[in-house]
């Protein structure tokens, strides 16, 4: 124990002198870590590296031994994984969706295009532990019966997208993707397609729609991906951290990975902290750990200054107040019982010198210029919350705009085919909420409380 | 008309998908375009359509709806400023003003010898990095200082 800890230690040295890693640790406790089990190895990305952890094994060995569909599925609902990308759906579940007889291709994507603001954990995954994501596919299409898999990646980070296709083609090369895997009649082919700069293809029927070759605008649900996704065929959609995870719940069992976190929700979780702390990064913690842990993590509020507020699961959760978080703990039901949510586990940290007017402005400028456009209240609504924002910090808000942002958030949530428009209210609502006075004195003053600017 | 090499590019982009659906490569086929030439003409668009057999406008659907397809020349070096949540706490607001200062140009403009364009990103997914910024849609800059800017700049502007 004493000879790891030394060794995150030097670890947490080095990338500091070179700035180029954000920090990526285990918990406080050392314990293992699941999604990147590769990180304190020399060449973490590698195949070499990943076999020598046992990267590999457990595909092997389900398709080898010919283990049922239904076996599998059940350890991953033993497991109590939910869906990592911020929805929180019971992973297991949504894999017994999918036809098990059906006469044609039946594909497989992963969500990897990170782009909700606070959230860079995926990116992690596939610069630093591809293979294990590969892994965690291939014995998903091997389960569901997919034919053909895309891992969808956020255009932005380039560098990262050739790391993880360098990473298919050793995969390919070792015999773990293609035909006929382990000579046995299972076939999979696995691969890199990627997004230019669109939040709303995080959306998975936009995602899709993207896959195919067009803008990304989502689809009406029903019919879902498990029976019209990709090309109009049945498709299991997943984020790329649920992904990872399978392999480590093969190995150990759906219930060890259980008992990693809490009831109702199981394993350990990656959390992106940024923000004003003194360590920004990706923080791989058991679920139920308390928030305040997570924060030491993070080497606490930076400059030595005190906290204000914490954005829990990036700004589609609702921002919460230093005092609703402060004994909250990290995990489903523990965010939701506070006052907000999980999300994609995206935390975002303010000090008490943020201006939560003008953060406001920033976020609802986001959502304004990402909304695809396709329904009206999110088109229309968005520019029209930005510009009355936009005025307050101008110095010309009327104290009645404080109603009117809040009428129009919640005309605009739950009035759209996707979940962008309840996205956009979400922080618009939350920020008044608890932050009423700063606003009310912006208006009276036409500066902010907090900066006098 | 496309290069030989653009074309085996999107060759290899089209292995992706089944024979009947070129049309899942457009976006791949217009980066590809893109990094040759520079930014996306409309003749560069319909090139593309072209080749993958697809109605012009389908094309441009694509090429107009996800920002990191440029419509109009960018310049030799794309540099583009996350300004998002994350990235504003640590300062990204700092970063825009002296990389403006600099180039003495504001966001969406070129400078006068071609080399720079400035566009303000949304968020990158890199937001442990922060303040950040990527130049040409592939070089990411983390952890930014205006010291660091500068830097960058020096480097560029011998390139």
């Amino acid at each position: 124990m004493a000879e790891q800890t030394t060794k995150m230690a030097t670890r947490k040295s080095s990338s500091a002198k070179k700035a180029a890693r954000p920090v990526v640790m285990t918990d406080l406790t050392g314990q293992t870590l699941v999604t990147l089990r590769t990180l304190n190895e020399k060449n973490p990305a590698s195949l070499a590296t990943y076999e020598k952890l046992g990267g590999y094994a457990q595909l092997k060995r389900l398709v080898t031994e010919k283990i049922k569909a239904p076996e599998i599925i059940n350890q991953v609902k033993v497991s109590n994984l939910r869906g990592r990308g911020g929805a929180g759906f019971p992973t297991g579940l949504k894999w017994s969706f999918m036809p098990r007889y059906y006469d044609g291709t039946k594909y497989l994507v992963c969500n990897t295009d990170e782009g909700e603001p606070g959230t860079f954990k995926d990116r992690d995954i596939i610069r630093y532990n591809p293979h294990q994501l590969i892994e965690g596919m291939a014995i998903a299409a091997y389960t569901l019966g997919a034919r053909v898999g895309y891992n969808y990646i956020h255009g932005e980070i380039w560098q990262d997208y050739e790391i993880f296709e360098a990473a298919l083609a050793e995969a390919r090369e070792a015999g773990y993707l293609g035909e006929n895997l382990f000579g046995s009649n299972f076939s999979f082919d696995l691969y890199a397609v990627h997004g230019y700069g669109a939040y709303i293809c995080g959306e998975e029927t936009a995602l899709i729609e993207s896959i195919e070759g067009k803008k990304g605008q989502p689809r009406f649900k029903p019919p879902f991906p498990a029976s019209y996704g990709v090309f109009g065929k049945p498709t299991n959609v997943n984020n790329t951290e649920s992904y990872a995870s399978i392999p480590w719940i093969m190995q150990h069992g759906g219930q060890a990975f259980a008992d990693l976190g809490v009831p109702n929700s199981g394993g350990s979780k990656l959390f992106s902290v940024s923000g004003h702390v003194e360590k920004p990064g990706n923080y791989e913690i058991r679920m139920g750990t308390p928030f305040k842990e997570l924060l030491e993590m993070a080497g606490g509020i930076w400059k030595g200054r005190q906290l204000k507020a914490v954005i829990p699961g990036g700004p589609s959760t609702a921002v919460m107040p230093a005092r609703a978080i402060e004994n909250a703990t990290m995990d489903y039901d523990g965010l939701s019982k506070a006052g907000s949510s999980l999300g994609a586990g995206s935390m975002i940290v303010m000090d008490d010198t943020t201006c939560m007017v003008k953060t406001l402005k920033r976020l609802s400028y986001f959502f304004y210029e990402e909304s695809c456009g396709q329904c009206t209240p999110c088109r229309e609504g968005t520019g029209w919350v930005y510009r009355i924002i936009e005025r307050i910090v101008d110095g010309k808000g009327k104290m009645e705009d404080l109603d009117l942002l809040t009428d129009l958030s919640n005309n605009i949530s739950g009035r759209t085919i996707c979940a962008l428009g309840d996205a956009a209210a979400t922080p618009v609502l939350s920020f008044i909420k608890h932050f009423r006075p700063e606003f009310e004195y912006y208006i009276q003053h036409g500066k902010s409380m907090v900066d006098g600017k | 008309m496309l290069s030989a090499e653009a074309i085996e590019k999107i060759e290899y982009e089209l292995a992706k998908y089944p024979k009947d659906r070129r049309q899942a490569a457009v976006m791949s086929a217009l980066r590809i375009v893109q990094i040759e030439r520079g930014w996306l003409s409309k003749e560069s668009v319909t090139d593309v359509a072209k080749y993958l057999g697809i109605p012009e406008i389908a094309a441009m659907e694509v090429a107009s709806f996800y920002n990191m397809y440029d419509l109009q020349p960018v310049g030799q070096y794309k540099i583009t400023v996350c300004t998002n949540i994350s990235c504003m706490l640590r300062g990204s607001d700092e970063i825009v003003d002296h990389l403006q200062h600099t180039l003495g140009v504001g966001f969406n403009e070129v400078t006068a010898d071609g080399k720079f364009c400035i566009k303000e990103g949304e968020c990158m997914g890199c937001c442990g990095g922060a303040p950040l910024l990527h130049v040409n849609n592939t070089h990411m800059h983390e952890f930014l200082t205006t010291e660091k800017v500068d830097a960058l700049l020096e480097e560029l502007n011998k390139g």
